[in-house]
């Protein structure tokens, strides 16, 4: 009898493998995104700046961009945000923040020393829209269309292979086709 | 051609470990002495072949051959040469490779150091090794080689090493950390080896003992240097971060501290042998899963430099077989019988399972929080454990175990008094009591965490210093019996008045650091904590594969006297574009300040991060505290060959008896030697 409980460490590890093996199937950079081709959901949360502005959905409508997930307590997002500035700097890449679960003041002063690569910062301090969305962990960068739709979720660091393999032509189709829909009316 | 070298000694290894892992443990079980002996030469020979490939791997990048893919990978002809040698650790296949000689570096180190064990105990432990060598050198031939070659289109130069790890520190951090892991493996290839056999007794305990101690030390160093780099190169001067990376290795250290301390239970009085094995197999385990969690990606870390799930795959393959399959035999093998040996509820026994509860939920609990993202995500449901977790659960374990810990230091084996236990606790509260309070006031506010801090840290000090004023009590003088007393009950001092460093050092940097971002012009100064911290121009600076912006920041105490200058300094790395920081630290045993730049604005002005972080140093003295306290403890005197030549000739008389050994010298825990 005595013996049976000898098996219990087994018994946790198998168990352990199980839940590795079944998280294994999902490439953790490409996470199986619940949300996908689905329109961002619904949100009413105030800019970070400027807590009286109250951002909506229909704020990331317009043109494909990209919503960036971090936050200060988040060391990885500290290794992307040069690589963020360059592409909101010099491909002029329209990126938006959504500071998770973050504190204001820290995560203003944070975009005042490094610089802010974002066209405006989402305060989610709650991490409501965080939870609707199914974000892992900071930092996460999802591909939004221009009719405010999730494409893609990247999770981890942003950098210059994740941005030429990955991003950047995913982008650029995404903008064409919104070209092609704006003229089609027109032909 | 020197690559190719290399690979082909890994493969010669690979054969090694193959044979090492079958012969002997073969030759074990149908008895034939000339199978088992095979095992010493065979053990050597896979170190041989290891250090071959990775001296092939070394010269390829020193020599700039960027043909080969991973150096082309990792490495930079504007590298200075002591960073292209730490390079070749400085990603996925170099690092495995590093692992792979550590690991066939123990196992020939106990080939070489087990003169006094049984051979058969020799043929089984040194197959074992060569089983986890057979599954890691796999896994390197198979998908991650260091060696392959880019042709016949090589590149002229190579991406260059990851800036973060162009650094001192992140020289010495791998190596050390996986002496700590590997090290681990020796601990686990006796534990599976008494099960094999079935002689789980004291003797085994004796002999994994001073593996176990070396492995550990190594680990408490390795994670003492990789906080330390955190602190001085990820530029805002945090030490600990409980990212997946980090509790990796923070789980074997805690499953190790506990076995440390059940080994010496089994050891002197054969008790807890099943718990021991167990332990044994978790601590190895731990660093095995450790291994996996960073190279699989399966979570997002700073430190995920190799995520593939292919290789995921491989590793979930291996801890499937190497876990699965020792924790298989323990169930089947370990003694159930109810230990004879009795005890009472204030003997050092108790107090040392009561230790390694605590030290085993701490580990749960760091392991469940790592991984219930996982758990999380398989049932749909949207959690996340961080730092507050931890730190909750932490505040609580640790001053639990510090508290028992300064009480059971007096405790004896078998039984101890009421009264010599309670005796001096009036006395460690008064002074814990006092201390706790005085030293909050004067750093301004008083917070119950640094109140609850300093007292455990105050409490264990004063245990600690009174049982060594105890134990050096002679008719010669304080000093001559200091100096006889063993050198493990030295060793244990020092490891127990390094934790209490460390928890001075987490509680004060934790509750008392100021910081204040800044934006200076040339000339403009900032004031903090009694320091003034004057801005005082900014240059270029060109390093060998980088320009930096240098800044020059004086600092002045109150009467306006220049203490010290920092170069706080921003660099942009040639070849890969990343920017970095490196902070300026003017270090102090009892407080450093510390200068970050942020970012340069137009006027000629710049961010500024400044801080004052009172006895941050303490983290890591403590650190390096309990590692000596290890190293010194192995270099006790029973340790030594000539007193292993007596055991040995005694083992073999008796090496059929499972009983438990009553031993009359040194004793770690309690005191004089013989």
């Amino acid at each position: 009898m005595k013996r049976l409980f000898l098996f219990v460490p087994l018994l946790a590890f198998v168990a352990v493998v199980i839940l590795f093996n079944q998280n294994m199937d999902n490439d953790p950079s490409k996470l199986e995104l619940a949300r996908k081709d689905q329109p961002v959901p619904t949100f009413k949360l105030g800019e970070l700046y400027n807590p009286g502005r109250e951002l909506t959905p229909a704020d990331l409508k317009g043109e494909p961009m990209l919503l960036n997930v971090w936050a200060t307590w988040c060391p990885s997002c500290r290794v992307e945000h040069p690589y963020l500035l360059k592409l909101a700097k010099e491909y002029n890449v329209p990126i938006i923040g959504l500071n998770y679960k973050d504190d204001r003041d820290a995560a203003k002063k944070w975009l005042e020393t490094l610089q802010d690569p974002y066209r405006f910062v989402i305060f989610d301090q709650e991490g409501r829209l965080g939870l609707d969305l199914g974000v892992y962990g900071a930092p996460e960068t999802y591909v939004i269309d221009a009719a405010g739709v999730i494409r893609y979720r990247h999770v981890g660091v942003v950098n210059e292979k994740v941005w030429r393999e990955t991003l950047a032509p995913m982008l650029r189709n995404l903008k064409m086709a919104n070209a092609n829909a704006v003229e089609e009316p027109g032909s | 051609m020197i690559a190719e070298l290399g690979h082909f000694a890994l493969i010669l290894s690979f054969c090694f470990a193959i044979l090492l892992a079958f012969v002997p443990i073969t030759g074990a079980w149908i008895g034939d002495r000339l199978w088992m002996r095979l095992s010493r030469p065979l053990a050597g020979a896979q170190f041989l072949m290891a250090i071959v490939a990775f001296a092939a791997l070394t010269a390829s990048f020193l020599r700039d051959d960027f043909s080969v893919r991973y150096v082309a990978g990792h490495s930079n002809s504007l590298l200075p040469w002591y960073y292209k040698f730490s390079a070749v650790w400085g990603g996925h296949e170099g690092s495995l490779l590093l692992w792979a000689l550590i690991l066939t570096g123990w196992t020939a180190a106990v080939a070489k150091f087990s003169k006094q064990l049984p051979l058969e105990m020799v043929a089984r432990v040194l197959g074992v090794m060569g089983m986890i060598s057979i599954g890691f050198m796999l896994f390197i031939l198979m998908t991650s080689n260091p060696f392959l070659r880019y042709l016949p289109n090589s590149p002229q130069d190579g991406a260059d090493l990851n800036p973060l790890l162009q650094d001192f520190g992140l020289i010495v951090h791998p190596p050390m950390l996986y002496m700590g892991y590997v090290g681990f493996s020796v601990a686990f290839a006796f534990a599976v080896a008494a099960l094999m056999g079935g002689r789980l007794d004291a003797a085994w305990a004796r002999w994994s003992r001073p593996w176990t101690t070396v492995a550990w030390a190594f680990l408490t160093l390795g994670i003492a240097l990789g906080s330390w780099w955190a602190y001085y190169e990820l530029g805002w001067g945090g030490w600990w971060f409980w990212d997946p990376v980090e509790n990796a290795s923070f789980m074997p250290w805690l499953a190790g501290t506990a076995l440390i301390h059940s080994l010496a239970a089994t050891e002197k009085r054969g008790v807890f042998k099943s718990w021991t094995v167990l332990l044994a197999i978790f601590a190895f385990s731990l660093s095995l899963l450790g291994t996996f969690l960073v190279r699989s990606g399966i979570l997002t870390s700073v430190h995920a430099f190799a995520a593939d799930p292919e290789r995921g795959r491989f590793v979930l393959m291996m801890l499937g077989v190497v876990i699965g399959g020792s924790l298989l035999l323990y169930a089947l093998r370990a003694p159930v019988v109810k230990s004879r040996i009795g005890f009472s509820e204030t003997s050092r026994e108790v107090f040392l399972l009561v230790n390694n509860i605590i030290l085993v939920v701490a580990m749960l609990t760091v392991l469940i929080g790592t991984l219930a993202p996982l758990v999380a995500e398989w049932m749909d449901k949207e959690i996340s454990v961080g730092a507050p977790y931890f730190n909750l659960m932490f505040s609580l374990l640790v001053p639990l175990l510090v508290i028992v810990m300064g009480v059971g230091m007096y405790s004896h084996w078998k039984d101890t008094k009421a009264a010599q236990l309670l005796g001096p606790v009036p006395m460690f509260l008064v002074i814990s009591a006092v201390t706790s309070v005085v030293i909050p006031w004067m750093y301004g506010e008083i917070h119950l965490m640094a109140v609850i801090g300093v007292f455990i840290a105050v409490w264990l000090f004063a245990a600690t210093l009174r049982d060594a004023w105890l134990k050096s009590a002679s008719s010669q003088g304080r000093m001559r019996g200091w100096l006889r007393t063993s050198r493990s009950y030295k060793g244990m001092v020092l490891g127990h008045l390094g934790l209490a460093v460390t928890i001075v050092g987490a509680t004060m940097v934790s509750q008392y650091t100021v910081e204040r971002d800044v934006r200076l012009a040339p000339g403009q100064s900032v004031e903090l904590s009694g320091f003034t911290f004057r801005f005082d121009e900014e240059t270029q600076r060109r390093g060998p594969n980088f320009i930096g912006d240098r800044a020059t920041v004086s600092i002045l105490d109150s009467d306006g006297d220049v203490l010290h200058v920092l170069h706080p300094e921003k660099r942009r790395y040639q070849v890969s574009g990343n920017i970095m920081t490196e902070a300026g630290i003017d270090p102090g045993l009892f407080r450093d300040l510390y200068v970050s730049l942020g970012e340069s604005l137009e006027d000629e002005s710049w961010t500024m991060r400044v801080q004052y972080k009172p006895f941050v140093r303490w983290l890591w003295l403590g650190g390096v505290f309990m590692a000596w306290g290890g190293f010194l403890a192995v270099a006790d005197r029973r340790y030594r060959i000539k007193l292993k030549r007596k055991l040995s000739t005694a083992e073999a008389m008796d090496s059929s008896d499972a009983q438990a050994q009553p031993r009359g010298d040194a004793d770690a825990l309690g005191g004089r030697q013989a």
